[in-house]
């Protein structure tokens, strides 16, 4: 897929949502705090918005030029969207709803085929109800299989996890991972919700007040904020794969580089993750031989780069794998920190976030 | 009764049903043009059409009168082009019922429009429907209860249509003459066993029309 979106300028109630990118990659996650404008550029793509000026090609279409004052209609697009708030339509069975963007006739592509879509989202036993009868998660999941029945082209999520309570969000997730693994389809994925975007993933950007910030690969803006406003919204200043070796009682022992570490195991057990750590959660000390605490994880670990940051010193660490800790500059004072000089770091298990991949 | 009377209700049924279907697919057009877009002139259009609703039914008949006869713009040209004339016809009863029914069905239908979330529309259209069956499919059916309850109302104001009625149709038996109409010369005549038998008749109806109704609407509610 290739989706340009090119000099899109969209005045809205606070600001103009200003945007000029070029997107490839199967999954996108249109990235930023609520009332950023990503639901606007979501429904400009869709056609259901008309912008002040924009350019929008999808693969070798041209969907809209304002320039040449050309808009393909919404219904000719085969653009696949699921809003927010899912939109089934509540007079229609289940069933109703799935067939309603069906195309007359076998669809062109089996890809999507009815059964084919029915059975990956797991939605058969719901097909008889009526709509209003289904749960979060059941109607997330109908609201995706009638996008996908529609043979697509690019499917728009919009905050698709949002509305879900934790273990529901734990329950959908594999089903987003699935539609991206079997049916090949690109999507753009708004959301608000960093793991969600670390998760599905695999480019990222970042939109705040109409303005695009950053755009990537998730680890490396993630890793790598172009400025401290990204750096805010990302939070996580360490990311970095890792693979499940065991999860025992509820710990994960996780393989990160070179190093080992303890963590709470995930709801969904996943064997590859993202272990996510705040630098705020990294705490340094010298080693003086073998205080035992409650801290699960003692890295040895060597000064890479020290930078001020205001009030606090960001500690770059090499720990096996690049490890971020942030700490107070009286802090650093004290333990006389140095480049190249060798300092030991304590996580506590339950500050290491695993996330799946 | 007689003969006569049956024709006299006959023609009422058939007369205010036959307009509320005119009165369908332009009220309908008109409701969502104002429930879900902006046009220069809207608020100017949506006065006109609920005018014959404050105006005395009275005075819409002689506007209706003065547009729709043979000297009149309209009337003076169907007859001219066409040899079609309206005033003193059932068509000028139709037309009547059509004026002064058509606001309760607007307004009714535009309130049911609207509240229609109109995401659910967008949606569609993303799914690959063509503003018609978004409209026919999503739109229509989702305001139902409140487009079945404006077609009843406008119903319900023909069948009782007078002012508008005398003026530009008369009250010719056999012709024009409707319930309201042959109940009031009755009075005015003296026949007051007449009226009262005609007088059941418009309660049997208006019974059985707000009976069916609510049946009509309580169904729908528990689908919905």
């Amino acid at each position: 897929m290739n989706l340009l979106l090119k000099k899109i300028l969209l005045p809205l109630a606070d600001f103009t949502l200003e945007v000029d990118i070029e997107v490839r990659d199967r999954i996108t996650a249109i990235f930023g705090p609520s009332g950023a404008g990503k639901t606007s550029l979501l429904d400009l793509v869709a056609g259901l918005r008309r912008a002040q000026s924009a350019f929008i090609q999808l693969d070798d279409h041209v969907l809209t030029d304002t320039a040449k004052r050309r808009s393909v209609p919404t219904h000719q697009r085969g653009i696949g969207y699921v809003p927010q708030d899912l939109a089934l339509f509540p007079h229609l069975s289940v069933r109703q709803n799935l067939l309603y963007g069906c195309k007359s006739g076998a669809p062109a592509d089996p890809l999507f085929a009815f059964d084919r879509v029915v059975d990956v989202l797991e939605i058969q036993p719901l097909i008889a109800r009526g709509v209003t009868a289904l749960s979060g998660g059941e109607k997330q999941r109908v609201a995706l299989a009638r996008a996908l029945l529609a043979s697509p082209r690019l499917l728009l999520l919009d905050e698709p996890l949002a509305s879900l309570d934790a273990p529901l969000k734990a329950k959908i997730i594999p089903y987003l991972t699935r539609i991206r693994d079997e049916f090949r389809i690109p999507m753009l994925c708004v959301t608000h919700d960093r793991l969600e975007a670390l998760t599905l993933a695999d480019n990222i950007v970042v939109l705040v007040n109409g303005k695009i910030l950053q755009t990537g690969a998730v680890l490396n803006v993630f890793n790598r904020p172009a400025n401290a406003e990204v750096a805010k919204l990302v939070g996580m200043e360490t990311i970095q794969p890792g693979h499940v070796m065991d999860v025992n009682g509820g710990l994960a022992t996780v393989k990160i580089g070179k190093a080992t570490l303890t963590a709470l195991a995930p709801s969904m057990k996943p064997q590859e993750v993202f272990a996510c750590i705040r630098g705020e959660d990294v705490i340094l000390q010298h080693d003086n031989a073998s205080t035992t605490s409650s801290v699960r994880n003692r890295l040895f670990t060597r000064v890479v780069a020290l930078r001020d940051e205001g009030a606090l010193v960001r500690v770059e660490l090499d720990a096996g794998f690049p490890l971020h800790a942030f700490i107070t500059r009286p802090a650093c004072a004290e333990l006389a920190l140095r480049e190249g000089e060798n300092i030991t770091a304590l996580i506590k298990a339950q500050a290491i976030h695993l996330v799946p991949r | 009764m007689t003969a006569e009377e049956w024709q006299i209700i006959w023609f009422t049924a058939w007369v205010s049903a036959l307009s509320t279907l005119a009165i369908l697919p332009f009220g309908l057009a008109l409701a969502w043009a104002l429930a879900r877009r902006d046009w220069p002139g809207k608020s100017i259009v949506e006065t006109l059409v609920s005018l014959p609703l404050v105006m005395p039914p009275v005075a819409t008949g002689l506007i209706l009168l003065k547009m729709f006869g043979r000297h009149g713009a309209i009337g003076g040209f169907l007859h001219d082009t066409l040899n079609f004339d309206v005033i003193f016809t059932w068509r000028a009863v139709l037309l009547a019922l059509g004026v002064m029914s058509f606001p309760l069905l607007v307004r009714s239908a535009r309130v049911a429009f609207e509240e229609v979330n109109p995401r659910l529309e967008q949606i569609a259209r993303t799914l690959g429907a063509s503003p018609w069956r978004v409209f026919f499919t999503i739109t229509v059916p989702l305001a139902a209860r409140g487009i079945i309850a404006g077609m009843i109302l406008a119903f319900a104001r023909a069948l009782g249509e007078f002012g508008a009625t005398i003026m530009i149709a008369g009250n010719i038996p056999g012709k024009t003459s409707t319930l309201s109409l042959t109940i009031f010369q009755d009075v005015q005549l003296g026949q007051d066993e007449h009226a009262f038998r005609l007088l059941g008749a418009s309660v049997i109806f208006a019974f059985a029309a707000v009976w069916c109704s609510e049946l009509l609407l309580r169904r729908k509610r528990k689908i919905l």
